[in-house]
């Protein structure tokens, strides 16, 4: 199976898809936007998870997929939106890093993670390699989303985005147990939770999602 | 034998284990001291059974990952199980009168611990078990040295000691290294099969001296000894200072004697001698400076760790001139030292802490006549500070006149700078020896004469029972040990010859001798002729005296009586530790300890009174190390700064070294 065949192309299309909108959440200057592009991320996963379960004959892939666009797709993003309308926050995404330089070192990042994957996995099928480069690509972009945006429901976001780039990777290696997928989803799940719970705490006290007013309340400060 | 030795080290580990639970009580903490004195007399006797029978060797089923881990008792190392077992049963029993109810855990669980790796380092056939042994010693000793960490000094000097330990098992492993070469076999077998020579020889050495020799307090690594051993509790310090310093001279003498093979070069033993003879010398001097009784021990220890560093030196250098007699005398003289020192200087820091425990005070100026509120103690301690005076016929005398013998000896090697070179040595020893006397009379003079200098040690009070039992025990056997050095060079020749090659030269049971036909000493001659010497003045002054004693006031020197406020006279009309030593320090403390001296005057029109300020400072720590400390803190000041980022550049961070380790790997593969 290589360049050329329906599996590969499908799956490397649905993958890149991934990757492109992880772009997307990157340069979104809207919070509602960036939301909704984290709801067509999750759908794109749902598919890619759904195609691998077809192509490897995976019954519990299916089982990821729909998850997957349950949570990511649907129920994450509606519960994001109503947030952002309960505490009437600004709709605009505030940055630290700017726009441009963003997808500059994003595209830095996706570089790297091509150079440090296709060498590392030499010998491995081409699915597997292609998928695990743009999978790291992914978790890298969530990363770098997580340090340049200063709104906590950005930040949570990117988190999220980063579990979706695990679960990518997952999903394009044979025979990676459900189990170990379903508890790495749930504990990213857990830490979003814990940290809407903080949200809330941080707007509550402070009029704010901006976690820079936090730092002025730390303790030992010298 | 050997089995019974490993079986006793699981047992003591065990001990260790145990002693967590047993330390909330008085009885589980007794039980655990009781367990260790079993273990001294146990590893006494396996000493005695290893050099009477003869080698043996064990493979323990179990080990490192890629071999089985070796053991074995040879005569060298059952030698150094005699000090090792009587310095560990000594002080066991002291610290087993000593327990008045529950005992924290951190000072009773690596006891055990400490003696387990002590013994453990002494048994080791490979490089493997030797470091472990040698690092469980390390550790466990300084958990020990830590266990008073409230105060700062105390912290300092452990974190001092664990500076030290780090590099001398550092300086070990790399020499283990070296001996393995390319095959990387670290049994004993594969070093002794392939001897290093050249520069290789040169450089394990120079690693065995820094990593051995920092743990035996040789200088210029013997500055955690004087920081570290009063910060320990008392039976710790002796059995640091008794056992763990010749556990470090094992291991140098396992290295240069018996691993290194017999075919190495005569100069080899130069360096040893050179720093021997300076930290005699050093030792010796600031024994006589120091004001507290656990530091001058301390200070008394490098000394004779540096005359017994001579005796291995010379040993090392005759063997290679091919004078196996002479080899043979000077690792006699240095044997015996090992076993002497390892006795008195056990019982002098066990009765130091027994004089902190009655007298509540390691100074000596807070100390004084003593004598009549602790007989027991005082008369223990003189027997300990008459052998560490090298008076004749005790203990220290024996060896420390066979270690002259041999030194006297050293123009037989026919190299002229190595002759120059011992002669220098010779004076050096013989100066060390002196000072070290003279400390001595200052330590036993100030603490234990005189009057109290305070309430506290006017109201001292002795124990009785272990306590006593052990002051008397090491006590007992100093004045054996000087009364029959023959006999206990007799029992040392398999070591002699695993060491030199030959065995002492014999003189009959009762002397010792530095050749056939040469200079002869009969201890027991010598004692009855001081013992007559003294009987007869005893009996003159009977004689002569009135019948009838009475007691007056101590004659004050002319002062005036003291004042009300002070009702046991003012000390200043005593000499003060400071003040006994003032001379030793205008003479040659200017020079080697950087000793000042100035009156600070205060201006005219100020009423202040003006002062006399005096006092040293050992200038090795310093000189060792270097701008480390400016270093330090300078990356102290700029990692402080991550403390004040904020969560995002905390994050960034993380992700900086993840893209940082990812950019590596790309590069790596690239090429």
């Amino acid at each position: 199976m290589s360049f050329g065949h329906l599996p590969y192309d499908v799956a490397h299309l649905l993958g890149g898809g991934v990757l492109l909108l992880s772009f997307v959440l990157l340069y979104q200057r809207r919070i509602g936007a960036v939301i909704n592009a984290f709801a067509m991320q999750g759908t794109l996963l749902a598919l890619a998870a759904a195609w691998q379960g077809y192509v490897q004959g995976a019954p519990g892939l299916y089982l990821t997929a729909v998850l997957a666009l349950a949570a990511k797709g649907v129920l994450i993003p509606l519960a994001l939106h109503a947030i952002v309308r309960r505490l009437d926050l600004h709709r605009t995404v505030e940055t630290a890093l700017g726009i441009g330089p963003s997808l500059v070192a994003g595209v830095g990042l996706v570089g790297l993670a091509i150079l440090v994957v296709l060498p590392a996995t030499e010998g491995a099928r081409a699915l597997a390699r292609e998928d695990l480069a743009l999978a790291l690509s992914v978790v890298l972009l969530g990363m770098l989303m997580m340090i340049s945006r200063r709104n906590a429901i950005s930040q949570v976001i990117g988190l999220l985005s980063l579990e979706n780039g695990l679960i990518l990777a997952a999903i394009g290696v044979a025979g990676m147990p459900l189990v170990v997928e379903l508890s790495t989803a749930a504990l990213v799940l857990m830490v979003a939770v814990v940290a809407a719970v903080f949200a809330f705490q941080i707007r509550e006290r402070f009029d704010t999602l901006d976690t820079h007013h936090l730092e002025e309340h730390r303790g030992e400060r010298r | 034998m050997l089995t019974v030795l490993v079986l006793l080290v699981g047992a003591l580990a065990a001990l260790g284990g145990a002693a967590m639970p047993l330390a909330r009580s008085a009885a589980g903490a007794r039980l655990v001291h009781a367990g260790c004195v079993a273990a001294g007399v146990v590893l006494a006797a396996g000493g005695l059974a290893g050099l009477l029978g003869g080698p043996a060797a064990l493979e323990l089923p179990f080990g490192p990952p890629w071999g089985p881990a070796r053991l074995a008792l040879d005569a060298l190392s059952s030698w150094f199980l005699l000090p090792l077992g009587i310095a560990v049963a000594c002080a066991s029993l002291f610290a087993l009168g000593g327990v008045h109810g529950a005992v924290p855990a951190r000072e009773l669980v690596p006891w055990p611990l400490f003696v387990a790796g002590m013994a453990l380092t002494l048994l080791a056939a490979d490089g493997f078990t030797l470091l472990l042994g040698f690092e469980a010693m390390s550790l466990a000793s300084w958990v020990l040295v830590a266990h008073d960490h409230a105060q700062a000094e105390n912290r300092r000097a452990a974190r001092i000691y664990l500076v030290f330990a780090g590099f001398g098992g550092l300086a070990l492993i790399l020499a283990c290294g070296l001996m393995a070469g390319g095959a990387g076999d670290v049994a004993f077998a594969a070093f002794r099969d392939a001897p290093p020579e050249g520069w290789r020889a040169a450089a394990v050495l120079a690693l065995v001296l820094a990593g051995a020799g920092s743990k035996a307090g040789l200088a210029p690594l013997h500055v955690w000894l004087p920081l570290a051993h009063p910060a320990a509790p008392s039976h710790v310090s002796a059995v640091m200072s008794g056992a763990m310093t010749k556990v470090a001279l094992y291991v140098l003498a396992r290295f240069v004697f018996d691993l290194m093979g017999p075919a190495q070069p005569f100069w080899l033993g130069a360096p040893l001698i050179a720093l021997g003879a300076a930290s005699a010398v050093i030792g010796a001097l600031r024994a006589n400076l120091e004001e507290d009784t656990k530091t001058l021990l301390a200070c008394s220890t490098i000394e004779n760790v540096g005359l017994i560093a001579i005796g291995l030196g010379l040993a090392l250098a005759f063997r290679g001139a091919d004078l196996p007699a002479l080899a043979a005398l000077a690792a006699g003289a240095a044997l015996l030292h090992v076993l002497n020192h390892a006795v008195f200087k056990t019982l002098l820091f066990l009765a130091a802490g027994e004089v902190l425990h009655g007298a509540l005070s390691r100074r000596i100026d807070r100390l004084g006549g003593l004598i009549h509120r602790m007989p027991w103690t005082a008369w223990a301690a003189l027997a300990g500070v008459a052998a560490a005076a090298a008076l004749p016929p005790l203990s220290g005398f024996a060896s420390e006149w066979l270690l002259l013998q041999a030194l006297l000896s050293a123009w037989r090697v026919g190299d002229l700078a190595f002759q120059m070179g011992a002669a220098a040595a010779t004076a050096l020893a013989a100066l060390a020896t002196a000072l070290a006397a003279a400390a001595m009379v200052r330590f036993w003079g100030l603490v234990f004469l005189g009057r109290p200098r305070t309430p506290r040690a006017a109201g001292a009070e002795e124990s009785g029972g272990a306590v006593r039992i052990a002051l008397v025990v090491p006590a007992v056997l100093t004045v054996l040990l000087g009364l029959v050095p023959g006999l206990m060079l007799d029992l040392a020749e398999p070591a002699l010859r695993l060491m030199a090659g030959a065995a002492a030269p014999r003189a009959d049971l009762l002397a010792v001798g530095a050749a056939e036909g040469g200079a002869r000493y009969w201890p027991i001659l010598v004692a009855a002729l001081v013992a007559a010497a003294i009987g007869l003045v005893v009996w003159l002054v009977r004689r002569r005296a009135p019948a009838g004693v009475a007691r007056g006031p101590a004659w004050d020197c002319g002062f005036m009586a003291p004042p009300h406020h002070l009702p046991f006279g003012d000390p200043a009309t005593q000499p003060s530790a400071a003040g006994f030593g003032q001379p030793l320090r205008r003479m040659l403390g200017e020079s080697l300890l950087a000793a000042r001296e100035g009156v600070a005057m205060p201006p005219p029109g100020d009423t202040r009174p003006a002062v006399l300020e005096s006092g040293f400072h050992d200038p090795a720590l310093a000189a060792l190390e270097g701008p480390l400390p400016r270093w330090r803190e300078a990356l102290a000041t700029q990692a402080e700064k991550l403390r004040d980022l904020s969560i995002r550049q905390c994050l960034g961070l993380t992700f900086g070294a993840v893209v940082l380790m990812l950019a590596l790997l790309a590069w790596l593969e690239g090429r």
